[in-house]
């Protein structure tokens, strides 16, 4: 089982150079992108009502009342 | 001095036993044996006397802390309090910075500059950019020269700091009483205790100074104050701000809230610190777990591995 996983791994990904590196480019970005959202997801549970983004609708909404006053 | 007189005592007994005793050989003092050649009692006392006192002396003069200060001078430990912001994985209450911006705006300003803040470091932070267009528009700032040299004023930009109030430090004093109001930018990290002192600072003015403190023309007693005697009067009561968002304008609140705010002004990177170093830990201990791992499985054959001798078989 773990051996035909293996195998179809390298011959999809790694047999083949150009495609191998391709991946792990493209791996590396992902992941990135994967990690920043979801420990962003848990900063800003850990920080629920605090942060400026948390807060700012009131003072945005203030703004465009007075601009159409 | 002590100890040549001891030792010159030696040969001067060891000559009179000599005269009794012929056959005993030149007595010294370390000798250990019979009676007669080891050191007398009178020398061990002496010895150890002066070495007490010595040890005494040296303890006395360089053994012990120095405190220079009363504990007047040193000032009343400030209370620690359970900052929220301070917690590792706690922002700062982006509320309560609008809040602690809005106090120093209306109390603090007119004494203490906070020369190192820039009024775009508040957009996106407690205000909007309208808001803090509107705020630093209100204050006038020299120009570049102009073509004839002369240099004009024009209203502030996002880019200003904000602006002291006083042109320099002379100004400052002639109009507190030879007293310089600190520049509050970075006076959290310039105290001992940060925001404990200076939130005990502010709200720790007394009604009245107690019995026996005796306290100058124009200075205030408050007991956290290093010296007692501090030429700030109380200036946070109950309602002397009034909150937009409705928060109660309690002496306490107010203080937190301007604490929180210095912080703030002290620490801008905070946020963003703690929270990559929250992603960094989190990462660090997965690749640690990984590396755990990767050492137990290459190690795992050679530590298990047998060694077994067997010996050359003799040739007959």
């Amino acid at each position: 089982m773990a051996g035909a996983l293996a195998t179809s791994i390298y011959q999809t990904l790694i047999r083949r150079n150009a495609v191998y590196l391709t991946s792990i480019f493209a791996g590396a970005f992902a992941l990135e992108i994967a990690y920043d959202t979801s420990t962003n997801r848990i900063w800003d549970a850990f920080n629920r009502g605090r942060q400026w983004k948390d807060i700012k609708y009131q003072y945005l909404n203030q703004a465009e009342e007075e601009d159409d006053e | 001095m002590l100890a040549r007189t001891v030792l010159r005592s030696v040969p001067f007994r060891g000559f009179a036993r000599q005269s009794l005793n012929k056959t005993s050989s030149r007595a010294s003092s370390s000798a250990a044996g019979s009676e007669s050649t080891s050191s007398p009692f009178h020398l061990t006392v002496t010895a150890s006397v002066a070495t007490a006192i010595a040890l005494g002396s040296a303890t006395y003069l360089y053994g012990q802390e120095a405190f220079a200060m009363t504990p007047a001078e040193e000032g009343l430990h400030a209370t620690q309090y359970p900052w929220e912001h301070a917690k590792w994985n706690k922002t700062f209450d982006h509320a309560a910075l609008r809040r602690g911006f809005q106090v120093y705006r209306e109390v603090c300003a007119s004494c203490h500059s906070l020369t190192r803040v820039p009024w775009r470091s508040f957009v996106g932070v407690t205000h909007t950019v309208d808001e803090m267009k509107v705020f630093a528009e209100e204050n006038e700032y020299d120009t570049e020269p102009n073509d004839q040299g002369d240099i004009e004023k024009r209203p502030g930009k996002l880019s200003d700091y904000i602006p002291a109030p006083y042109h320099n430090e002379e100004a400052a004093r002639f109009a507190n009483g030879g007293a310089l109001p600190p520049d509050l930018s970075l006076i959290v990290k310039g105290r001992h205790g940060g925001c404990d002192y200076i939130f005990s600072l502010l709200t720790g003015y007394p009604d009245e100074p107690p019995a026996g403190a005796t306290i100058q023309e124009g200075m205030n007693f408050n007991p956290y104050f290093p010296g007692t005697a501090i030429a700030m009067a109380r200036v946070l009561f109950d309602g002397v701000v009034e909150y937009e968002d409705g928060t109660p304008a309690t002496t306490s609140q107010m203080a937190k809230d301007v604490v929180e705010f210095l912080n703030w002004a002290a620490e801008p990177e905070m946020d963003d610190r703690k929270k990559m170093g929250f992603k960094a830990l989190t990462l660090l201990t997965g690749l640690f777990a990984l590396s755990v791992w990767v050492k137990r499985y290459k190690w795992a054959p050679i530590k298990t591995r047998k060694i077994v001798y067997s010996p050359p078989v003799p040739r007959r």
